[in-house]
């Protein structure tokens, strides 16, 4: 074998468990979003929105694999490990679904570099609008200043993950 | 690349109403999910409850990992104290041998009070630590700033409550569960604490900024009194906080505002002491406790400003 990653070939006649193709997904977007259960006290919001940057890679590798309304219940586990008010994350991520598959199919053409535009605009969205919620819900003075940063490096993260998510593809499609 | 395929399904009329259904289902949760942030605009604790489960699945992980990872924040002091370790080894040592006499000293000492305070019938009880715990983990993706206490409802930890650890505070806190507790930490831009200067006490209140510093205003009228250097201690006024516990220093000086940093660094501190709110030091005291002796002594505390 010259690609040591090749060597996991399907077998004639065997299918991947209904499990496995649906299960690791959301799976891995909970893990995601589960990071902040790292015992890493933040002093500023730098951690990047893992959660929302695996929902992003998988709905832009897979454009079949979900419905709009897997932002509820994807949301709402966010919001409840993220510590921003419950309902955020779930509109946001809803909202921005929804804009996607709005803005889908009036592209004509598609390669990495839209996907990746296409990403950046969905982070921003998400971040902005989060900091917006937790203004308005208590929040005291929280200036968009705060999580530019944040934005930055989680749109330059983006490449990675998506690769990263790929390979997890590639493993599940596989039986 | 073209782009991927349609997601139109063509003249199938089931495949059609279930897309349009999908639609429906995401507009309306969306709905729901703005319904709930504007429940959380009036109450922001209010659904607390739905945070047990997870707060409570992942506490043993995040302890776990806290075990594991402990000192890691710490790694450059580590390094640093590799640099001359010998020479250092060395003086630490004559130190040791120097301060070997003196603890003797001061155990006879403390014997010795004790044995006073005795004779005197004097109780130095303090009542208002509860428990001491240890942060595991926090809103790190969040512009929020709360971090998780490995201790909650079970333990008697309840909301309001402040968080401190021995360099200075830490917080308060905001949520619990049976088992964790969530601290809103100093630097949330939510958290307002009635501050004092430390050598004259001037008033002034800290409200978080969010990245780890906190800003500073002066109550009275005029010319900003702070300085960079200004040690700030709550004054315990509002009842929440206990005087004199170090807040921040004041690092730099812009018009009406002054910059501070908390002298207690939540990354670093090993473990945090919930306290009992002031308030409730004062006025309600434990019946189990001598509510004699504490009442009147943390109240003249409360009233007189200490001197210079």
């Amino acid at each position: 074998m010259i690609d040591p990653h090749l060597q996991h070939v399907p077998r004639l006649g065997r299918h991947p468990s209904r499990w496995r193709l649906a299960g690791v997904p959301v799976i891995t977007v909970m893990l995601g979003s589960a990071t902040t259960a790292l015992p890493v006290i933040a002093q500023s919001p730098v951690m990047p929105p893992f959660g929302l940057l695996l929902l992003l890679s998988w709905r832009l590798l897979r454009p079949e694999l979900w419905r709009t309304w897997i932002g509820l219940p994807l949301g709402l586990f966010d919001d409840l490990m993220s510590g921003q008010p419950i309902g955020s994350a779930m509109f946001l991520w809803t909202v921005m679904l929804i804009g996607i598959d709005a803005v889908e199919h009036r592209m004509v053409w598609r390669s990495y570099r839209q996907d990746w535009l296409i990403a950046s605009v969905g982070i921003i969205f998400c971040i902005a609008g989060g900091v917006l919620f937790a203004r308005i819900t208590g929040g005291g003075g929280v200036t968009l200043k705060l999580v530019v940063p944040q934005m930055l490096w989680t749109i330059l993260l983006f490449p990675f993950v998506v690769r990263q998510c790929a390979r997890v593809d590639r493993w599940r499609v596989m039986a | 690349m073209a782009r991927p395929p349609s997601r139109r399904p063509g003249h199938n009329r089931k495949a059609q109403y279930s897309l349009f259904a999908s639609y429906v289902v995401a507009m309306t949760g969306a709905a729901v999910g703005l319904l709930l942030v504007g429940v959380a605009m009036f109450d922001p604790t209010g659904f607390a409850a739905i945070r047990v489960a997870t707060a409570e699945v992942t506490r043993p992980a995040s302890v776990t990992m806290k075990n594991m990872v402990s000192g890691v924040s710490s790694i450059d002091e580590v390094l640093a104290a590799y640099w001359r370790a010998g020479s250092q080894n060395v003086g630490l040592r004559r130190q040791v041998e120097a301060d070997r006499n003196r603890i003797i000293e001061a155990k006879a000492v403390a014997q010795e009070n004790a044995r006073l305070k005795k004779l005197l019938k004097l109780v130095d009880e303090d009542s208002s630590d509860l428990l001491t715990a240890r942060l595991i983990a926090s809103s790190s993706s969040s512009s929020r700033r709360l971090a998780r206490l490995n201790a909650g409802r079970w333990q008697g930890v309840r909301p309001g409550m402040p968080v401190r650890a021995p360099e200075g505070l830490i917080g308060r806190i905001h949520i619990t569960t049976p088992n964790t507790a969530e601290v809103l930490l100093l630097t949330d831009t939510s958290n307002i604490v009635p501050v004092r200067r430390a050598n004259d006490s001037v008033p002034a209140i800290s409200t978080g900024l969010g990245d780890g510093t906190v800003e500073i205003r002066a109550l009275a009228a005029g010319r900003n009194p702070f300085k960079p250097g200004d040690l700030l201690v709550t004054s315990g006024i509002g009842g929440i906080y206990q005087p004199n516990i170090p807040v921040a220093v004041v690092v730099r000086v812009a018009g009406e505002i002054a910059y501070g940093v908390p002298l207690a660094n939540p990354s670093k501190v090993d473990a945090v002491v919930v306290e009992r709110s002031f308030e409730e030091v004062v006025t309600r005291p434990d019946p189990s406790a001598q509510a004699g002796v504490i009442g009147p002594e943390a109240g003249n505390a409360a009233v007189s400003s200490p001197g210079p």
